[in-house]
């Protein structure tokens, strides 16, 4: 996780200088039991989609807590997707629901303090779906895309010196 | 005549005493007096002929739950962590709370950090307490050396001044918006019940945050929070602080870095404030402590807010439901779920 961060925030600082070719890097954390499973398909069945998102697979979206969040946020990332099984189908029961619960308070905190709404989104994804996934990485890109990049919450070592 | 906090005083005095002298508790949580204007310590009394050194006053901004689980386990026979729990009735503890405080013990009480068998909550209604910065604020530029306290106005003294000011112009902002001043539990009441307050709108400080544009919004975050030190004095005055280990101690995976750099202290805020979420009872002990009169109860009580309006839940009021994110409901808002039917649609 730490390594995914880090990668996307040196390619950042060389990237966002360019802004004509700007390309948004959105972390998505998918669960490995459905979206990543969806990720898969639209694979295999050449779905084309952005290739902006790097994936993390984690093992249920409810894993996926604020500081990861909030980490990839500091570390670079224009955008964050956090994707798991349809409610109903978490293979813990459960897991989705309490994401779903968490996931409200977390994206209307951030627009409190000022981060434009549309930096973090959630979708649900199962393992069948490979056009879905395909096309909510296309709405997730866009949206991060009119957005620009992302300027706040941004930890830069070289100005914290 | 007495005024009102010296009757109180005596009461929790005597109470304390009683509770004390027969063994009900081996421990009271209260106050003593402060070594400077306006402050006031808070004070564990064990033995009955100390129960003098107590106070009651309108400067109790701790919150008292915050010492609670610790004083439990002081009471507790010395044992090892793997260790039998000793058999027969533990000893129990006394505890002063307000309205806020005692909601503090129902959530404790939820995330069996407490026994509420081993509990004697000492109820007092609360009157708000006062803002020693507000006072300071009026007396710019000159010491105050004592503060004498009437029911309705505080005498401010001075090497070479004695103003009188109204009490509730400088009582404390969550004070001012509190709704629920009586505690919910109450084993032994101290003073009168107080009835519920009105408050058409207990979020209005909220709501004037959240009417700004998201640019004026970033500016009032970044600049309201640009003078922390990060001391961690809002984490720990906090009751529902209580962590073995804090996640701004974490050093592998480091969520926040521990300088000064305006992002580091900006998300300690922002997760501190979501670790509250549907648990914080707006007491405003993190406020009163900080030495930098940061508001960071705007955060808090941003996700009460949002906690009371998407799953109907305030802390501390329900307690025999689950906290309000350790349980969910079929029909959750999805406000930021992103469908593919709604993709689709986008899409086309």
């Amino acid at each position: 996780m730490s390594k995914t961060n880090k990668t996307s925030e040196t390619n950042m600082t060389s990237e966002t200088n360019e802004t004509d070719t700007w390309e948004p890097k959105i972390i998505a954390f998918l669960c490995t039991w459905c979206s990543y499973a969806g990720a898969d398909l639209a694979g295999v069945s050449r779905f084309q989609y952005p290739p902006n998102i790097r994936i993390v697979k984690v093992p249920c979206s409810g894993r996926v807590s604020e500081n990861m969040i909030l980490s990839a946020l500091k570390s670079g990332a224009d955008g964050i997707l956090v994707s798991g099984c349809h409610p109903g189908d978490c293979h813990f029961i459960s897991g989705n629901m309490f994401a779903r619960r968490r996931s409200p308070l977390l994206g209307n905190l951030l627009e409190f303090v000022g981060i434009e709404p549309g930096r973090v989104s959630f979708s649900w994804v199962s393992a069948s779906e490979g056009e879905q996934f395909a096309e909510i990485v296309k709405t997730v890109t866009e949206r991060v895309k009119a957005l620009g990049p992302a300027t706040r919450l941004i930890k830069k070592i070289d100005q914290a010196a | 005549m007495p005024t009102i906090n010296e009757k109180l005083t005596e009461e929790i005095r005597t109470q304390a005493k009683a509770l004390l002298a027969d063994g009900t508790v081996a421990a009271v949580i209260g106050y003593s007096r402060g070594s400077l204007p306006m402050t006031v310590k808070p004070t564990v009394v064990r033995a009955s002929e100390d129960c003098g050194k107590l106070v009651w006053n309108s400067f109790c901004v701790l919150n008292l739950a915050n010492y609670l689980p610790e004083v439990l386990k002081s009471v507790e026979p010395p044992r090892g962590p793997r260790d039998p729990k000793p058999e027969g009735p533990l000893a129990k503890v006394a505890v002063l709370a307000t309205g806020c405080w005692s909601r503090n013990i129902v959530v404790q009480t939820q995330e069996h950090q407490v026994d509420r068998d081993r509990v004697v909550v000492l109820g007092v209604a609360s009157r708000g307490m006062v803002s020693r910065r507000k006072v300071e604020e009026q007396f710019a530029g000159r010491e105050i050396l004592a503060v004498e306290e009437f029911d309705h106005d505080l005498v401010i003294k001075g090497a070479d001044f004695e103003e009188k000011i109204n009490r509730w112009s400088v009582v404390r902002d969550n004070c001012q918006t509190c709704t629920r001043p009586d505690p919910v539990l109450v084993d032994v009441r101290i003073g009168e019940p107080a009835s519920e307050r009105k408050n058409p709108n207990p979020f209005q400080q909220v709501d004037k945050i959240e009417e700004k544009s998201s640019d004026e919004r970033w500016a009032w975050f970044t600049s309201e929070f640009s003078t922390c030190i990060r001391c961690y004095a809002c984490r720990n005055a906090c009751p529902l602080c209580y962590c073995p280990t804090c996640f701004v101690d974490d050093a592998k995976p480091q969520w926040v870095g521990k300088s000064l750099d305006a992002v580091d202290t900006g998300l300690f805020h922002l997760l501190r404030a979501y670790h509250c979420a549907g648990r914080c009872t707006d007491c405003g002990a993190c406020e009163s402590v900080c030495p930098m009169g940061i508001n960071m109860r705007m955060l808090t009580k941003k996700l009460n807010k949002d906690v009371l309006n998407l799953y109907g839940m305030e802390a501390g009021m329900q307690p025999a439901s689950p906290l309000p994110l350790t349980t969910y409901a079929t029909d959750d808002p999805q406000k930021f779920i992103v469908t593919e039917a709604k993709a689709v649609k986008e899409g086309e």
